[in-house]
C-alpha cells in the first residue's frame, strides 16, 4: 500500500512535464475559485489555475529541495560524526556537546534566522534546513563507528599495519553506509516539512514556483472565502507521500536491526 | 543527563527522602557555567549571519524615505549606529547594551525591542502552556489505555492515527481546523485573539479565541507522547512489581494507574525537555495561521523585514527559556525518582 502510493507519486513527478504539460505563470481570471469537478479534479486557486495539476509540480519541487538539503544535512553530519567516532578524545567530546546545545534550539527558530539574514531563495532555503538536520546523522554515525572499533576485524586490519585512512575507508566506511542511506532517506520527509513550513511563513521558495508550501500559503485567502481546496489538497498530497515514506523507512529499518523493531503495521 | 543511577545497598527511608534534592544547586551553577559558553557562541554565530546579510540597516531605518535621503544622510545614520565598525567591536557594544538590559531597536516595528517581548511573551506561554498541559493529560491517559490491550482495535487504531498525525505539518491542521470548525459549522472564531469588535481583552472571549489554536498544536504534537507512553507502559506492565501487584489481587485501574504508569512516567520527563523546541517552532506556525499576537508571529514578521535585533532577540530569549526547562525535567527527574542522586 505505502509502496504503491510513493511509486505512484515519483511516477506522477517524474512524468508530470510529459503528460500534463503545464504553464506555470498561466492565470484564467475567468474561473477562479472553482469548486472540484471533472474538469478540475481539486478546482482551482484564486488565479484559475488547477490546483491538482500545480499539487504534482509542487511535489516535485518538494521533494527535490527535501532530498538535496537531506543529502547536504548528510554529508555535514558524516563528517562530524566521523571526526568525532574516529579521533575520539577530547575533539570527541566538544564536538558532540555541540551537537546536544544545537538540539536543545528549536530548529524552525533557527532555520527562520538563517533564511531571513540570507534572504529567502532557494539556496537559503536548502542550506537552512542542512545546517539545522546533520545532528542525529552526526550522532549514528559516531556511535555506529565507535562500536566497531573494538570489532577484532578492525585490530587485524590495523595490526596488519593499514593506515587510518585505509582503516576509514576500506573497514569502516562500508559497514557505515548502510545507515547512512538510511539516516539520509529518513531525513527527506523532515526536510520537506521544513521546507514547507518555511515556505508557508513566506520565507522559503520563490512565490511563483510551485512548492506545496507556497501552494497552502496562497490558498489561505481563498480558505477564507470558503474555497477549501486550494490549501487542503497540496497538504493532503504532501501527507500521502511523507507517510507512505516514512512506513517504508521504517519496514526498511526493521530489516536492517531486527532487534528494534518498530511496531508498525498500518 | 548528567543524573547518574549509582548502585548502593538499601539505606533508611527518611535521609534520602530529606536529601533527593541535595546537589541542586551545585548542578544548577554547572549548568549555568556551560549556559554562558552556550550563548556566547550563539549570539555571536547569530551575529556574524546578521553582518554577513546583505541587508543595509540604515536604508531599512529610512523606509520609503531611502530613496530620496542623500547619500550622505544615510552615511550619517550608519556612522550614528557604528555599522561600519570592526565586527567584533560591534558584537562587543551589542552584548554591552544587552546586559545593561537594552535589546536594541526593532528596525521592522519602529520601537524598542524590550517593548515587543514585553507585550508578546505571554501570549506564546499561554498558548505553548496550556497546549502542553493538554497534550500530556491526553497522553498518559490514551498511551495508558492502548498499552492495557497492547494490540487490541483501540491500540491499533490509536496508533495508526498517530503515525498519520506525525506526518501532518501543523499549520495544515489549523487551516483544515478553520475549514471545519470556524467557517462550515461556525463553531470557533477563526482567528485573532478578540472579537473585532471588542475594546477590552475580556478573559471568555480570549479563551473562545485560543480553543481552536490550543488543540491543533496539542493535536500535532500529541503522538510522538502517546506513542512513548504506550511503549513504555506495555514494557513496565512485565515488570516483577507489576506482576507482584496483580498478584496480591489489586484491582486492573490500580495496577494500570498506580504501578504500571507510575514507572513509565520517568523518561516521560526526560522527553517532554527534548521535546519543548519542537513545542516552539509548532507555536510558531500556529501563531501565524490564528494571527495570534505572541511572539512567534512577530518572529516572522521580523524574519520577512531582516529586522536583526527583533530576531536576535527572539532567539536568545527562546534559547534561555529551552535551556531552563531541560534543567528544570533533570531537577524534576531526580525529585520523582529515589534512585537518581544529583550530588554525585
Amino acid at each position: 500500500m505505502a509502496a504503491a502510493v510513493l511509486t505512484t507519486a515519483i511516477a506522477a513527478c517524474l512524468l508530470a512535464p510529459l503528460l500534463w504539460p503545464l504553464d506555470q505563470s498561466a492565470v484564467d481570471l475567468a474561473g477562479t475559485r472553482l469548486a472540484p469537478s471533472w474538469a478540475h479534479l481539486a478546482g482551482t486557486d484564486e488565479l484559475g489555475r488547477d490546483v491538482a495539476h500545480r499539487s504534482l509540480y509542487g511535489l516535485r519541487v518538494s521533494l527535490l529541495v527535501g532530498a538535496v538539503a537531506a543529502l547536504v544535512a548528510t554529508v555535514i553530519g558524516g563528517l562530524v560524526g566521523a571526526v568525532a567516532g574516529t579521533v575520539g578524545g577530547r575533539v570527541d567530546r566538544v564536538l558532540m556537546r555541540i551537537v546536544d546545545t544545537i538540539a536543545a534550539l528549536p530548529h524552525l527558530l533557527l532555520g527562520i534566522f538563517i533564511v531571513a539574514m540570507l534572504r529567502p531563495s532557494l539556496g537559503a532555503v536548502i542550506l537552512s534546513i542542512g545546517l539545522t538536520h546533520w545532528l542525529s546523522t552526526a550522532r549514528i554515525v559516531r556511535s555506529e563507528l565507535l562500536s566497531l572499533r573494538t570489532r577484532p576485524f578492525i585490530d587485524a586490519a590495523v595490526s596488519g599495519g593499514a593506515s587510518r585512512i585505509r582503516v576509514l575507508t576500506r573497514h569502516l566506511l562500508p559497514h557505515v553506509l548502510p545507515r547512512l542511506a538510511l539516516a539520509t532517506t529518513l531525513m527527506v520527509p523532515h526536510a520537506v516539512w521544513h521546507e514547507t513550513a518555511l515556505s508557508f511563513l513566506g520565507l522559503g521558495l520563490p512565490p511563483h514556483l510551485a512548492s506545496i508550501g507556497n501552494m497552502i500559503n496562497d490558498g489561505q485567502r481563498s480558505l477564507l472565502t470558503g474555497a477549501w481546496w486550494s490549501s487542503i489538497v497540496p497538504g493532503l498530497v504532501l501527507v500521502a507521500v511523507t507517510l507512505a515514506l516514512a512506513v517504508l523507512t521504517d519496514r526498511w529499518r526493521d530489516r536492517l536491526d531486527p532487534r528494534v523493531r518498530a511496531e508498525l503495521n498500518l | 543527563m548528567t543524573a547518574s543511577l549509582p548502585v548502593s545497598g538499601p539505606a533508611p527511608r527518611t535521609p534520602i527522602r530529606r536529601r533527593r534534592l541535595a546537589g541542586a544547586g551545585r548542578v544548577i551553577r554547572r549548568r549555568a557555567l556551560v549556559a554562558v559558553p552556550v550563548l556566547a557562541a550563539t549570539s555571536m554565530s547569530m551575529f556574524a549571519l546578521g553582518a554577513a546579510s546583505p541587508v543595509d540597516p540604515a536604508q531599512q531605518y529610512a523606509g520609503a524615505a531611502a530613496f530620496t535621503t542623500s547619500e550622505e544622510n544615510l552615511a550619517q545614520i550608519r556612522d550614528n549606529w557604528g555599522v561600519d565598525d570592526p565586527l567584533p567591536v560591534q558584537y562587543a557594544r551589542w552584548l554591552g547594551n544587552l546586559l545593561c538590559g537594552d535589546l536594541g531597536w526593532s528596525t521592522s516595528r519602529h520601537e524598542p525591542v524590550a517593548d515587543v517581548l514585553a507585550a508578546r511573551a505571554g501570549w506564546t506561554l499561554l498558548l505553548v502552556g496550556v497546549a502542553l498541559a493538554l497534550v500530556l493529560v491526553a497522553s498518559l491517559l490514551l498511551g495508558t489505555l492502548a498499552a492495557y490491550r497492547r494490540g487490541g482495535w483501540f491500540d491499533r487504531g490509536l496508533r495508526a492515527v498517530a503515525y498519520a498525525v506525525q506526518s501532518m505539518p501543523v499549520f495544515w491542521i489549523g487551516l483544515a481546523a478553520i475549514a471545519v470548525f470556524a467557517l462550515s459549522l461556525g463553531w470557533l472564531p477563526a482567528g485573532g485573539l478578540t472579537d473585532v469588535t471588542a475594546t477590552a481583552t475580556d478573559p471568555a472571549d480570549v479563551a473562545r479565541h485560543l480553543v481552536l489554536p490550543v488543540t491543533v498544536l496539542a493535536i500535532a504534537q500529541a503522538p510522538w507522547f502517546v506513542l512513548f507512553i504506550r511503549d513504555a507502559v506495555a514494557d513496565s506492565l512485565r515488570d516483577d512489581h507489576v506482576l507482584a501487584a496483580r498478584a496480591r489481587g489489586l484491582p486492573g485501574r490500580t495496577v494500570l494507574f498506580g504501578h504500571a504508569l507510575r514507572t513509565a512516567l520517568l523518561p516521560f520527563l526526560t522527553l517532554v525537555g527534548t521535546h519543548l523546541p519542537e513545542l516552539v517552532g509548532g507555536a510558531v506556525l500556529v501563531e501565524t495561521v490564528f494571527s495570534l499576537p505572541g511572539l512567534g508571529a512577530v518572529t516572522v514578521q521580523a524574519a520577512l523585514g531582516s529586522d536583526f535585533p527583533l530576531l536576535a532577540a527572539t532567539t536568545l530569549a527562546t534559547t534561555v527559556v529551552v535551556l531552563t526547562a531541560n534543567l528544570a525535567t533533570d531537577l524534576a527527574y531526580a525529585a520523582a525518582d529515589p534512585r537518581v542522586r544529583l550530588d554525585d
